[in-house]
């Protein structure tokens, strides 16, 4: 662990991803400190360009759009990451099931993964959230339906791999039960391929979830990067900043979490560095 | 023979494609019973505006008052004879109203798509051949940053720096609609209404294709084919031209047609950004209009297209690459 923690800080792009993804998630902590109250209430003038009485200036209703950036930052984190974790179970829930068990349990799944990538996930995503509803766990819920494919097939083919090797085959022959087998021994072993690729996904799931709320899919209750960015388009010729700001935020974001996804990848999957 | 075989073969993936297709056909139904109201509540679009007698000619059509499997089978049977329903939001059949918006979609991605993989190809190779170099490092650079850029902002962005800024692109439309180009005229400005649209969904794409063509490049010139190359004096050049390239370039021909998908999906946020008068841009007025049955429509066609073009993508990489066995 500790010659992965080395690899991983030897990795630079992946260092700058870090620190980036803590100021954001300090940013998300402290919104609350920094401006308390409700990010949807008017402070003053609207289109005040930014760095004059307000940070970041305030947008068409006359909203503080750096509160806004605040709070949208805990909406996106909050809905990439609960969506990711869902989504992983999900997928290695099934993949795990068809690498282990093969067969026609494994023929039916991956005729379902299939299914789930011919689909155009970013319309089903929509067409979920406009059939249930756009309150945050429906989006959620949405973003966890469309992200799991990936998963499922890169667990399914660690399963497989795993499944015939010998410390697997001493377990069988010890009599142990396929649930201890499949928790205890192939798992764990599957852990490092898992954190990478869910951590790649959260990013994914940030740029869905920007992407609803950009076309007015999202809780209308909750401040969010992609919302601020949707109604700020209708003023794009006078006020460009309102877009601006919160773009460059997802971007970042997005950004960070790949480079420290990449890092992780270079220090848990040491034999992969050469490609 | 060789047309023959793939022939066959065409038919054979059409045929495994029914049960998809019709899988489809059963979600969007799962998806009409979940929705608010009854089915023909959805079908007549919540416009308000269908006349009492129409929506229980519909309860009818749909039997509504039948056991869900009955309603299950009406409903496929409508979907495979290509009734899907009628838009009162723009008074014409959703058959009608998705075909007229087809051809703005298909040519934004056949240009997105061809773009994409050609120049990342060519970036791609490139970065490679100037391994952790100065270049390699740039053009990692701008496809790390464009691959985390948010699609819908990237167009925001150009438009405001293109159009409002510099004034060289229009901000909106496929067409100058006042003008009534003709001929060359049109084309001209259409294409001129294309190159924003077009460099915003490109962007991210050609990010991906370039990541992929420099790994794959890298991994070809590793093989052992390149050392007999090499020992038989072909010179470097010769080398990448003639063996690598053409080697390294199939996982990106591969990916470009798994992703056919997930362009559809980009295109609808593109489309709405700049006006563009596509299926996506349909999608999001029938989103704004509260008309789910069309965008329960617009979701079939566009994965029936996905299920076609992946085909059309399997036939034609086993006619480039005749190692593949038409299984």
């Amino acid at each position: 662990m500790k010659g992965g923690l080395l690899r991983f800080l030897r990795h630079r792009p992946a260092v700058v991803g870090l620190v980036l993804l803590w100021a954001v998630l300090l940013g998300a902590a402290l919104a609350g400190t920094i401006y308390p109250g409700n990010p949807f209430s008017i402070v003053g003038k609207p289109f005040q360009p930014p760095f004059g009485e307000h940070l970041l200036g305030t947008d068409s209703l006359g909203r503080d759009l750096a509160a806004g950036l605040l709070y949208g930052a805990r909406t996106t984190l909050l809905v990439g990451v609960v969506a990711t974790v869902i989504a992983c179970v999900l997928g290695v829930a099934l993949g795990g099931l068809a690498g282990y068990f093969g067969g026609r349990l494994d023929n039916l799944l991956m005729r379902l993964t299939e299914l789930f990538q011919t689909i155009p996930f970013f319309l089903f995503a929509i067409l979920l959230v406009a059939v249930l509803g756009p309150s945050l766990r429906n989006v959620i819920f949405a973003i966890a339906v469309v992200s799991w494919p990936p998963m499922a097939r890169l667990v399914r083919g660690e399963f497989m791999a795993m499944r015939n090797r010998e410390f697997v085959q001493a377990c069988v022959s010890l009599g142990m039960g396929h649930t201890r087998i499949i928790l205890v021994h192939i798992l764990p072993n599957t852990l490092s391929s898992i954190i990478v690729t869910g951590s790649l996904m959260v990013a994914t799931a940030i740029l869905i979830e920007s992407g609803l709320s950009f076309l007015g899919l999202s809780d209308a209750n909750t401040m969010s990067w992609g919302f601020i960015i949707g109604s700020g388009r209708t003023v794009l010729r006078t006020a460009w900043w309102i877009c601006a700001a919160p773009g460059l935020a997802i971007l970042l974001t997005v950004m960070a979490i790949n480079l420290v996804g990449d890092g992780l990848n270079d220090a848990l999957n040491p034999r992969l560095r050469s490609l | 023979m060789v047309w023959r075989r793939s022939l066959a073969y065409t038919l054979r993936r059409l045929a495994q494609a029914v049960p998809t297709v019709l899988v489809i056909v059963a979600l969007n139904f799962l998806l009409l019973q979940l929705a608010p109201g009854d089915a023909a509540d959805v079908l007549a679009g919540e416009a308000g505006s269908a006349t009492p007698e129409f929506m229980a000619q519909l309860r009818k059509t749909f039997g509504l008052d039948q056991p869900l499997g009955v309603q299950l089978l009406l409903y496929v049977k409508q979907v495979i004879s290509l009734d899907l329903g009628y838009s009162f939001r723009h008074g014409m059949p959703v058959v009608e109203l998705i075909g007229s918006r087809l051809g703005p979609t298909l040519l934004l991605m056949v240009t997105v798509l061809l773009t994409a993989v050609i120049v990342g190809t060519l970036l791609g190779a490139f970065a490679a051949r100037h391994l952790n170099r100065w270049q390699d490092n740039l053009i990692s650079m701008l496809t790390v940053l464009a691959y985390a850029t948010p699609v819908f902002w990237a167009g925001l962005m150009l438009i405001v720096v293109f159009s409002i800024k510099l004034g060289w692109f229009p901000t909106s439309g496929m067409q100058q609609v006042a003008a009534f180009h003709e001929g060359g005229a049109k084309l001209r400005d259409i294409a001129h209404h294309l190159v924003l649209p077009a460099l915003t969904l490109t962007m991210f794409y050609m990010a991906l294709y370039t990541r992929l063509m420099r790994a794959s490049v890298l991994e070809q010139f590793s093989m052992d084919y390149v050392v007999t190359a090499r020992a038989k004096g072909l010179t470097e050049r010769q080398i990448a031209r003639r063996h690598v390239m053409r080697n390294a370039v199939l996982p990106v021909l591969t990916m470009a047609g798994v992703q056919v998908g997930a362009l559809l999906g980009g295109a609808v946020v593109v489309e709405t950004v700049f006006a563009w008068p596509g299926l996506g841009l349909l999608a999001y007025e029938s989103l704004f209009a509260r008309d789910l049955n069309l965008l329960l429509g617009i979701f079939f066609i566009c994965t029936c297209l996905v299920v076609v073009v992946n085909i059309a993508v399997d036939v034609a990489y086993s006619l480039l690459d005749p190692r593949i066995e038409l299984r």
